[in-house]
């Protein structure tokens, strides 16, 4: 086990993610969708720079454990927890965003989530962490950082409020 | 390790019922979404196998499974080869050929949801049985009562009718119970049983004792040879919830539930239903909730 990223490193890709946001955006009106879990927080986080830049920003959270298609192989089915989209989905321009982005299973669960809020204008991926090996044809927008991985490595991203602290490990396995 | 089955609220320990509690409020926020489904079961089938009448539980069990996206199969029984003299075990066998992944049934008989289970790989749900058990009721009713007390531990739910007859009370009075919920039963005397619960024979006395919500039981006339109650006019003026009580129950802010079909004029008057504290219509939403969190929940053994 390695210690990938200390806590000023995944400030700096929180904050580099929150940078590219704002200047990619036209008129300052911002909706991000965080994916459970941490993928909020970091939606969170993201939200409180943008606001600090003066951004116009909405921030939701959406849980995609009932569109995930690996129930068959699971013990138990995903705890599960509500989404919490407070404004209109339809025809806004959104961001998706989460921690770490792998195989890009979770965000076709997340697409087909959010599509069953309304029809978006558009919408968009920020990841913290990109660490390759995509087995769906999915490309992030807004990256915090991208990470060198073999497909078998464990990466596991803990953060402050939901996990006590700022940290990224690899696990690899031999 | 997720249970195949969901047969009684008895074997649940609290944290399971917990569990399917905090669940149920995900799925009941989906209910104010423009696309109310989810595709958490696509592709699985859900056979409802329904010994004994129902358009309420039926109907409930079934929206739940389609907004999970499940497939939905009503044997509708009381029409098929049972009457014809196919025996329980017979019908299996050719439930078992349309592999449902999962079976709700419904029986006049308690423990044949039971042994429906044992003969399967699918996930058997108990719709209710005999006077045994009806535990999807019990979950929508404490998930009802969490809603307006998060912290049910320690307030007094008082169950009225015909108690002894009522599978509804049995599996209410023992979630309540594993929640912390004082329980007690009111209703004629030949109708409460002695248990470990409060039990009251006369409505004043009961109401002395401040419960914070009445549970009413529907008065069951299909089930019981010889009425308990010579006219429907005394079981309301003995048992039922007046205009006159209405008031004081109003007074005294308690909440009043019902697992319905109501009787009007029996159990309660018309007025209860437009009384703010009246809990009914959240129960049958509620229970679209709560059948998906089971549904959800369980894991069939078929694949």
């Amino acid at each position: 086990m390695s210690l990938a990223l200390d806590p000023q490193a995944i400030s700096t890709a929180v904050s580099r993610l929150a940078d590219s946001i704002f200047e990619a955006s036209v008129d300052g009106n911002i909706d991000l969708v965080g994916i459970r879990s941490r993928g909020d927080e970091v939606a969170e986080r993201v939200f409180c720079l943008l606001k600090e830049k003066g951004a116009n920003v909405r921030l939701g959270v959406l849980d995609i454990s009932l569109y995930r298609d690996d129930f068959e192989h699971l013990h138990e089915n995903p705890k599960l927890q509500s989404s919490e989209i407070d404004f209109p989905v339809d025809k806004s321009h959104i961001i998706l965003v989460d921690d770490v982005l792998f195989t890009g299973r979770t965000i076709r669960a997340a697409l087909d989530a959010l599509f069953d809020y309304g029809r978006p204008a558009s919408v968009q991926l920020a990841v913290l962490i990109d660490r390759g090996h995509r087995e769906l044809p999915m490309v992030p927008d807004y990256v915090g950082k991208i990470l060198e991985t073999n497909r078998l490595d464990h990466v596991l991203v803990r953060l402050k409020n939901t996990d006590g602290e700022d940290a990224l490990e690899i696990t690899s396995k031999k | 390790m997720a249970r195949k089955d969901f047969l009684d609220i008895v074997t649940l320990d609290r944290e399971e019922i917990i569990h399917l509690l905090d669940q149920a409020k995900p799925f009941k926020d989906l209910f104010t979404r423009s696309v109310k489904k989810v595709p958490a079961l696509n592709g699985k089938t859900v056979l409802m196998l329904f010994y004994e009448p129902s358009t309420r539980t039926l109907s409930s069990f079934e929206v739940a499974a389609k907004r999970l996206s499940a497939d939905v199969t009503i044997f509708d029984v009381p029409h098929s080869s049972v009457t014809k003299g196919e025996s329980v075990r017979d019908t299996i066998d050719t439930l078992q050929a349309m592999r449902a992944d999962y079976i709700v049934v419904r029986h006049r008989l308690s423990g044949q949801p039971a042994a429906i289970a044992r003969q399967t790989g699918a996930s058997v749900i108990n719709a209710g049985d005999g006077a045994h058990a009806h535990p999807t009721q019990a979950l929508l009713d404490a998930f009802t009562l969490r809603e307006v007390h998060p912290d049910l531990a320690g307030k007094k739910v008082l169950i009225m009718g015909d108690i002894l007859h009522s599978r509804v009370a049995r599996s209410t009075s023992t979630i309540l119970d594993k929640l912390g919920v004082e329980v007690a039963y009111c209703g004629p005397g030949s109708l409460v049983p002695h248990t470990h619960f409060k039990r009251f024979t006369s409505y004043d006395e009961a109401m002395k004792w401040g419960p914070d919500a009445v549970y009413l039981l529907r008065v069951q006339k299909e089930r019981q040879e010889a009425p308990f109650y010579p006219s429907d006019r005394e079981y309301h003026s003995v048992f039922g919830v007046t205009q006159e009580r209405l008031r004081r129950i109003s007074e005294e802010g308690i909440y009043v539930m019902h697992p319905g079909p109501i009787n009007r004029g029996v159990e309660l008057c018309d007025d209860v239903l437009d009384y703010e504290r009246c809990l009914i219509s959240q129960q049958v939403e509620n229970g679209i909730a709560a059948r998906m969190s089971v549904l959800y929940g369980l894991k069939p053994q078929t694949s």
